[in-house]
Order: structure tokens, then sequence, then C-alpha cells
């Protein structure tokens, strides 16, 4: 790979209780490009998503081997801190879950709980410019006291995604962010990706081909429970190497 | 094999009326049996109130009294400590024999003062105490009457039974009638009811020390409880490991709160009482023994309210890194805050009501002093309640009944006050 990975996982493997959901993962995440996780459902990409920030640590009863290096650093290792971590590599859910607040306080809540700035003018600027990148900023301005959840399901996604780079992390993990939206927001979210691409690095999640193909430069398959196939998005869709994962693109099953 | 078409055929007609029938009598069920709770919740508030609010009223008698220097201020210093020693209840009968010149037997003498309560020459000094100058003047004057008066104005005494088996004998009867024809009798309010302690004379009793009591006790469980018993829960809900320990507490949490509340008056007895030493019958021993019962209550209702809360928003909250302690005094804790205060109110209204654990621990004594701290003796609304009720007096029945009004006026609210929390912050999300 050309590119320099920001993340770089090895032999990961995930347990639920006794089930296990992850076959021994490896799989680079290139920095400031956008990788897809693609793959039926069930195959472990949301569990693989959430290795990567250490989200599985507050689900009961889930246990995590390999490696996952963020800069060459473990971090599961022992020494490092969650929260720290967190706010490196920041996260979009598959549901919007914006917090019963005001549209302007979901924004500054993490740049307030990190202490990023403890000026009233600075943080108005960083929740005017994360809207601003999320692309919903002309939408709200005028309503910025409004709860989050008044929002529509689309303009809570991008509320959700401006949260996330409120706090200028290095990596964002987007699960199915689209999978609530209709086709205006979808494509308005994708149009964000791809702007986003230029200062953070993203791993996303997605049902649809199509959309992969769009977003991405790299692209995972997953299947139960095993990466497939990894490589750049081009290749994978128009040359890949599995027969599954032809399958898979070219809709024989999923 | 279905046959087509089976949906409107005759057999299928009639299993629908015979559904339509079975749904129409549940619904008939449900309605009956909601009507009968509310008949029989009718008849109990119905009953009590009928009974109870004759005493928010008292019977009052005017009489023209003359504050005779000699007895009031025989030293003429004018001092309120002099004034305060002043023969009142001879002023007090001087005038009613002025007034009635040919009483003047002792037996009949004493009826007639009987008419007035023990109280009526503490409200003269009252009087005086405030109007000094009406020393050596004349004033008509109202007077609480004596219980048994005021039983019969209100009609709870019956006239048309024989001398021997009333309370008034018929000269008592007549004086009575005379001072009622004269304008000189009337019923007010009785704010005393609610600001006095309890008495031995009926017309006197009030429910402020009980009151006072309750409201000591329930601070006294409030500030521990609600503390202690939200701390338990987060503890228990957000960050306890989930293991043998911890699900040994959980099943003991619930039986605690299904144990009988005068087993929890045994508790306290052995422990505030004879372990440590607290003084008996105060609001402190009555409050942390009411705060053993609520705790677990409130536990259980907080858990709740946490375990209510949304996954997704935990999430959301981890996701931006915000520290496990954050998530909760962020978010987690301000969105169950409604379920926690409804919990809490539902339990502070049982420990409003409750009265054998209090019994327990000897706050059942007759206190005449209104308690002013934790640590004073007192008693409490419902024991009041149980007190007035074991009176033989009849004045103390319809006291009783206030005071059961008044508790009830009290639950009421606070399940109101618990449903309209409920119901404001119900979906936030
Ligand atoms: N919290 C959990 N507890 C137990 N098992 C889980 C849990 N979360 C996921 N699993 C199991 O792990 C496997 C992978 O789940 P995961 O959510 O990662 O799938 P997915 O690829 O994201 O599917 P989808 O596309 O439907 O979201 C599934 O078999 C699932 O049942
Ligand atoms: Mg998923």
């Amino acid at each position: 790979m050309p590119l320099p990975s920001k993340m770089e996982i090895s032999g990961l493997d995930v347990f639920y209780g006794a089930t296990r959901a992850l076959y021994d993962v490896d799989m680079k995440v290139a920095e400031k490009r956008v990788s897809a996780l693609i793959g039926p459902s069930g195959c472990g990409k949301s569990t693989f998503l959430r290795c990567l920030n250490r989200m599985n640590d507050i689900i009961e009863g889930c246990r995590v081997d390999g490696d996952v290096l963020l800069d060459g650093n473990d971090i599961y290792a022992r020494d490092l801190d969650v929260v720290q971590l967190r706010a490196r590599v920041g996260m979009v859910f598959q549901k919007p879950n914006p917090f019963p607040k005001s549209i302007y306080d979901n924004v500054a809540y993490g740049p307030r709980i990190h202490g990023l700035t403890n000026n009233a003018g600075e943080l108005d600027e960083i929740v005017e410019s994360s809207l601003r990148k999320a692309g919903l900023y002309d939408e709200v301005a005028d309503r910025m006291s409004a709860p989050g959840t008044s929002l529509s399901g689309g303009q809570q996604q991008r509320l959700c995604i401006a949260r996330a780079i409120a706090i200028s992390p290095e990596v964002i993990l987007m699960d199915e962010p689209c999978s609530a939206l209709d086709p205006i927001a979808t494509a308005k979210v994708e149009e964000l990706i791809d702007e986003l691409k230029e200062d953070f690095t993203i791993a996303i999640v997605t049902h649809n081909m199509q959309q992969a193909a769009r977003v991405s430069q790299y692209t995972a398959f997953f299947h139960l429970g095993k990466l497939v196939e990894f490589g750049d998005t081009e290749a994978i869709f128009t040359n890949p190497e599995e027969k599954r994962t032809q399958d898979y693109i070219t809709g024989r099953f999923g | 094999m279905i046959e087509k078409g089976w949906q409107t055929s005759e057999r299928a007609t009639r299993r629908l009326k015979k559904r339509y029938r079975r749904e129409r009598r549940l619904k008939a069920a449900g309605i009956l049996a909601i009507g009968l709770a509310l008949g029989v919740l009718v008849l109990l508030l119905g009953s009590v109130i009928s009974r109870g609010y004759p005493a928010f009223v008292k019977t009052e008698i005017a009489l023209e009294i003359t504050f005779d220097a000699r007895l009031i201020d025989p030293s003429g210093s004018g001092e309120a400590k002099q004034l305060a020693k002043g023969k009142y209840g001879r002023a007090l009968r001087q005038a009613l024999f002025a007034k009635f010149p040919d009483v003047v037997e002792r037996a009949e003498r004493r009826n007639l003062t009987q008419l007035f309560s023990k109280a009526a020459r503490f409200e003269l000094r009252e009087m005086i105490l405030d109007q000094p100058d009406w020393i050596g003047t004349t004033q008509r004057v109202w007077l609480t009457a004596a219980s048994d008066v005021d039983m019969l104005t209100k009609g709870s005494l019956p006239r048309d039974v024989p001398q021997a088996e009333r309370r008034l004998n018929d000269q008592q009867l007549a004086w009575v009638d005379h001072f009622e024809a004269a304008g000189n009798l009337r019923t007010v309010f009785n704010g005393g009811f609610f600001t006095g302690s309890d008495s031995r004379e009926p017309e006197l009793a009030g429910i402020g020390g009980a009151l006072a009591g309750s409201f000591w006790t329930l601070l006294i469980t409030l500030v521990l409880a609600f503390p202690l018993g939200v701390a338990a829960a987060v503890y228990l809900q957000e960050f306890a490991p989930k293991n043998r320990l911890t699900d040994f507490i959980e099943v003991n949490i619930n039986n605690l709160a299904a144990v009988p509340s005068i087993v929890f008056g045994l508790l306290g007895l052995a422990i505030f009482i004879q372990l440590f030493e607290l003084p008996r019958s105060t609001a402190i021993v009555g409050g942390l023994t009411l705060m053993l019962m609520t705790l677990p209550t409130i536990i259980i209702a907080t858990r709740a309210a946490l375990a209510a809360v949304p996954p997704s928003i935990r999430e959301a909250a981890h996701g931006v890194g915000a520290s496990p302690v954050q998530v909760v005094s962020h978010h987690v804790l301000p969105l169950a805050m409604p379920g926690i205060m409804t919990g809490t109110i539902i339990g502070m209204a049982r420990a409003l009501g409750e009265t054998a654990p209090l019994l327990m621990i000897g706050m059942v004594a007759f206190i005449v002093d209104i308690p002013s701290a934790p640590f004073d003796s007192a008693t409490a609304l419902p024991v009041q309640i149980f007190l007035w009720a074991d009176s033989p007096e009849r004045g103390f029945e319809e006291k009783m009944s206030a005071a059961i009004i008044v508790l009830l006026a009290f639950l009421i609210i606070m399940n109101a006050l618990a449903v309209i929390l409920r119901r404001r912050f119900e979906t936030r999300w």
C-alpha cells in the first residue's frame, strides 16, 4: 500500500461471551482516506469498527484479542487512556443519537469536557465551523438553542457528525451513517465524507455498494467474521480476487 | 385446504359475532371493577370528610368581661410579667355570674363555667398582653366554648335523649340556647387545629405538633435516603461488575423492599435506640427508621430509571470521549432524574403514612410541645390519628377524621406531583 496507514490491525479476534464474532482480522486504515467496510448482515463490521476506538469496552462480556495500532501504538495497551483514545478516534453511529440538549450544546459538549477552550467566543467559533463542515450550519444557524432531537433524521445525523468533528479527532468511524436517511440527505453526507477526508482518516460501514464505490478509496469485505478481501476500492469492485466478494458485490447473496 | 372466500362465510360471521360478544363482556367487567373501586373510594372519602370537616371550625361564646385592675394587675405596675399572673379565671367567672345572677349554687355555677374551654382564661390573658389599655374597662370578647358545647352546636350531640345520657344537662342546654338567641354564639375557622399541638381537651387539640414531627421525620428520611439510594443505584447499575456478589446484593434489595414496615421499626429500635442510644420518641430516630424502609424503594426506582435511559445516549457520550463518570453525571443521571424523583416522592408518601415502625420506636407519646428540632420528642401525623382514634372523648372523633383529611391531602398532593413529573419529562429522547 503506497500511503502511510493510520491504524494497523493484526490478528484481531473478538468474542461476545462464548460466541466468536471476528476471526483473525488483519487490516490497515490509510491516513486521510476513506476505507469502506462491506459485507452481509451479522458478519462483524460493526464489531470490527467498535474495536478501533474500544467502544466494545462498554459491552458486557465482550473480549478482544490481537493488536490494534494507532500511529504505531497499541490502543489496547494497559497504560492507554480510553478517554484520550476516543478523543482521537471519534464515532458516528448507525442511528442518529443527538443528546437531548440544544443543537449548540450537542456540538459544544466535546470541546467543553476536553477543555479545548474556556473562551466563549472561541467555543462559538468551534461550534460554527464544525456545523459548517457537517453542512448543517445554514439550516440551524437561527435555532442553535432548539433541542437537537427536534431536527429531522438527516439533520440529526449531520449534527452527530458535527459533534464528532468538533473535537478534531484524527480518525472518524462511521457505522452505516446513511441507513436512516433519504437519498438527498445521503448525498449530502456522502459529499461531506468526501470533504472530510482532507482532514480526517475515515472508516465507514455501509450496506450500499454504490456508496462504498463512490466514497471510498479502500474497501474491506467481511464474511462470517472473517476479512475475505481487502484492497483498492476500484480493484475490489472491478476485479475481485475472491469468488465470494464478487458474488456479494453483484448481489448474489447478502 | 383453506376455502376461498371463507372470510364472508356464515360460520366466520358467527365466530366474529361471538368474538365481539366476548370483547364486550370483558369490557363490561373492567368497567364494573373500576366502578367498584371508585365507589369504595368515594364512600371512604365521603365518610371521612363528612365526619372530619366540622373540626375545621370551632364554637365561640361572647361574654362581657370586666377587666378589673384589682384582679389583673393588683400591683398596678402594668408590667407584662405581672399581667401574665393576673386572675383571669376569676374575671371570667365574675362576668358569668353577673350575667346569670340567679345561679348561686356551687354545682350549678360549676356547670355554667364548664360551658367554656379550659383555655378561655389563657385567651383572656393573651388579650390583655396584647392590649394592656383594656385594664379597667369592660369588653365584649369571644371565648372558645367547651368541647361539649362545640359538639352540640355542630349537631354531633343529640338533644332528644334523657338528661342522664347527655353530656350537657337541661340547664346547660338552656344556657347555650340563651347565648345563641342573643347572638352570643358563633362558629369560626379553627386555626388552632393546624397550629396547636395535642391536648387533653378536644377543643384545643391540633395537628400542628404532629405535622412538625412528620416534617422533621421526613426531612431526615429524605436527606439520608435520597443521596444514599441514588448513589447505591448508580453504582450498582452503572459501575458495579456483574458477579455473584452484586447479584446477591440485588436480590436482597428487592427482598428488603418487601419486608413489612413493623420489622423496620424493630430494627430501628434495636439499632438506633438500644445500640446507638439515640433518644426515644424523636424525629431523628423516626427519620432513620423510615430511611431504612424507603432506601430500597428509592434504589429500585432509580435503577429502573437509569436502565430506561437509551444505550444510544451512553454510546454517544462515550464516543466523544466522556469518562464513565461524565457519561453518568452529564447524561444518564439528568435523563433519569424525573423517574428518580417520581420513585422518591412515592417512597416519601409511603413513609408519611407509615405508623407501625414509629410505634415501635416510641413516637406514640402524648406530646404537648411542638418539636422544633429532630432531637425533640415528637409524634407524627398518622400516629396522632392512631392516638385520637384511641381516645374515649367524643370530641376527638372529628379531630381524628380531620387529621385523616389532612394526611390524605398531603398524600394526594405528593402522588399528583409524581404523576406530573412523569408526564412532564416522560419522553425527551
Ligand atoms: N452485544 C453483542 N452481544 C452478543 N453478540 C453480539 C453483540 N453484538 C454483535 N453480536 C454478534 O456478533 C456478530 C457480528 O455482529 P455485528 O453487529 O458486528 O454485525 P454487522 O456486520 O455490523 O451486521 P449489520 O450489518 O447487520 O449491522 C453477530 O453474529 C452478532 O449476533
Ligand atoms: Mg452493524
